[in-house]
């Protein structure tokens, strides 16, 4: 019975009702849009995550029906769960949005700022979050915290210098997995993600630490440096995988595959499955299949067309037809007469060399060895 | 009708008098004002012997830069290839190798770089984009060329000379193009 109780909750002067139990961030979610607060640590996919990052912060100007004094302090609003008419402010609160603007300083402290760099740059949470409260400049003048080199297996990149410490893979590590074999290690500054020496990750689903990972501190390495992900085009593909779902989202530039993704919704999380469970993905899917006739292709992923990935991105039908030469159809075969074949000039984006089936990232030797 | 601005001019519709219908004054007029230009200042330039100097902020041909150390300051980052409104550069990354960290900046670089000058519009956002001080747009043009070949410029052509290893050389371009 008390399940089904609906409570009221007016958020930044939205009231919607949710059932008892759900957190400030969840009814905000409902609302949607602007309403809800950015959210790096919580994953809704993740028991126990939540907590950490300090960025969903609210405030709650009245605490209750029964008892309407506010919370004294400002509060989490992802482990906080509401109460029957409950007020929170969120971006209608100066306080909140100040606060805020400390969290990302505080973020950012150690951060390398390297997105220049990192492959996650583009559909990166952190800056999001910085672009909307951070601000342009530093203040910090010391030296950034820097870590030793650690291999997360074969496929997987750590950038311990990016990390923000969520703890969302040791969670997904924790729970998709039955071996958990990497924690934090250390306290306060010298905390980090590491495997504990010589044992690499090998579990099935151990890739998806890179999906739920919001900055670019785990990033995939048969994906490393080949594009940025505004060049490439997203697009909805499925398999028949004996291990997961096999709804994933594929990365292509012209026909190959550069990356393989679950599907994300617009909070960013792993989508669901049909069924309703979360459409975590196996590692052959996410990192061995890089072939476009491994993939039954449903069309382009919708993109938000804030994000600079929805550049050049066109969504429907465009997305997957190939546009056809008009000239040697209308000229009886004729082939029109070119003044400049460009990949007789050109050293990009030879035709004949697939960037999508080398496994890491490409070195100098790459390069030399087809140089003509 | 009301006029949709205040510069508005009515046409003349007068018929024309005699002196006009004969044409002979307007011509000699106008011979006189063609005549008295002999004795002007002549605006024409001799190209290529002479040049007309350049503004500043001229924007001409893409140069890739160096560091003071000569490494290679661009990351393929591609923010220059995503502001360019013209998709006038392409680029290929490649990950350094330990050991090359004297060649390259960051711990990526681009392999392949390559703008297609038969595109770009100079319009500059490239250079503005980069935030790794990279590309800049130089105080020259690309020399014409009978065919299309020679307008894709790739690193070879757009990296200035390495200030270690050829001082001479970067100072003699420096001196061409300022
Ligand atoms: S590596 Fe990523 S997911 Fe893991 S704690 Fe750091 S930021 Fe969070
Ligand atoms: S100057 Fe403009 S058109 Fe030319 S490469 Fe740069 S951004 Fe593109
Ligand atoms: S030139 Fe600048 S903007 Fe372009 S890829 Fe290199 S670092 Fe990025
Ligand atoms: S999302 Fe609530 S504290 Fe991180």
């Amino acid at each position: 019975m008390s399940e089904q109780q609906l409570f009221k909750v007016t958020i930044d002067n939205i009231t919607i009702e949710v059932p008892a139990g759900t957190t400030i961030l969840n009814a905000a979610r409902k609302i949607g849009g602007d309403v809800a607060p950015p959210a790096m640590c919580y994953y809704s996919k993740l028991e126990g995550s939540g907590g950490k990052c300090r960025t969903c912060l609210v405030e709650v100007s009245k605490g209750s029906e029964k008892d309407p004094r506010p919370m004294p302090k400002l509060v989490a609003s992802c482990r906080t769960t509401i109460m029957d008419g409950m007020e929170v402010k969120n971006i209608t609160s100066e306080k909140v949005l100040d606060a805020r603007a400390g969290v990302v300083e505080f973020l950012l402290i150690n951060h390398p700022l390297d997105c220049p760099i990192c492959d996650q740059a583009g559909e990166c949470h952190l800056q999001d979050l910085s672009y909307e409260h951070g601000s342009e400049s530093t203040r910090y003048e010391f030296q950034r915290r820097t870590f030793k080199k650690h291999d997360l297996g074969p496929h997987i990149q750590l950038h311990m210098t990016r990390c923000i410490l969520c703890y969302r893979c040791v969670f997904t590590a924790d729970q998709l997995t039955q071996k958990r074999e990497h924690g934090v290690l250390d306290r306060g500054d010298h905390a980090e993600i590491a495997t504990f020496i010589e044992k690499s990750l090998d579990n099935d689903f151990i890739g998806n630490v890179i999906d739920v990972c919001p900055v670019g501190a785990l990033t995939d390495k048969t994906f490393r440096f080949k594009n940025r992900v505004w060049f490439l085009k997203p697009m909805d593909a499925h398999r028949d995988c004996p291990t997961c779902s096999g709804r994933v989202t594929l990365w292509n530039r012209g026909d190959e595959v550069y990356r393989v993704t679950a599907r994300k919704d617009e909070w960013g999380e792993i989508e669901d499955t049909p069924e309703g469970k979360p459409g975590w993905i196996c590692n052959t899917c996410r990192f061995e299949k890089k072939k476009t006739s491994d993939w039954i292709i449903e069309g382009p992923r919708n993109i938000n067309r804030h994000s600079v990935i929805a550049q050049g991105h066109y969504a429907g039908k465009i997305g997957t037809n190939k546009p056809t030469e008009t000239f040697a159809a209308v000229n009886d075969g004729r082939k029109p007469h070119l003044l400049m074949d460009i990949h007789s000039v050109s050293q990009v984006n030879k035709p004949e060399v697939k960037l999508s089936l080398i496994d890491g990232p490409a070195h100098s030797d790459a390069f030399k060895k087809n140089n003509d | 009708m009301q006029a949709l601005t205040n510069r508005v001019k009515e046409v003349n519709r007068k018929p024309m008098s005699f002196m006009e219908k004969l044409y002979l004054p307007a011509i000699f007029k106008g011979m006189a004002i063609t005549f008295s230009h002999i004795f002007k200042k002549k605006p024409t330039i001799q190209y290529p012997e002479q040049k007309r100097e350049f503004s500043p902020v001229f924007r001409g041909l893409h140069v890739l830069n160096r560091d003071e150390e000569g490494r290679e300051r661009c990351t393929a980052c591609g923010l220059c290839a995503v502001a360019c409104p013209a998709e006038a550069i392409t680029m290929e990354a490649a990950e350094r190798l330990p050991g090359e960290e004297h060649l390259y900046r960051e711990e990526k670089y681009a392999a392949r770089y390559e703008i297609n000058m038969l595109r770009c519009i100079f319009c500059g956002l490239c250079e503005e984009a980069c935030p790794k001080d990279a590309v800049y747009l130089s105080e020259t043009f690309a020399p014409a060329n009978y065919t299309r070949k020679g307008f894709v410029y790739g690193k070879e052509d757009l990296l200035i000379p390495n200030p270690k290893t050829d001082p001479q050389g970067l100072a003699e371009a420096r001196g061409q193009h300022i």
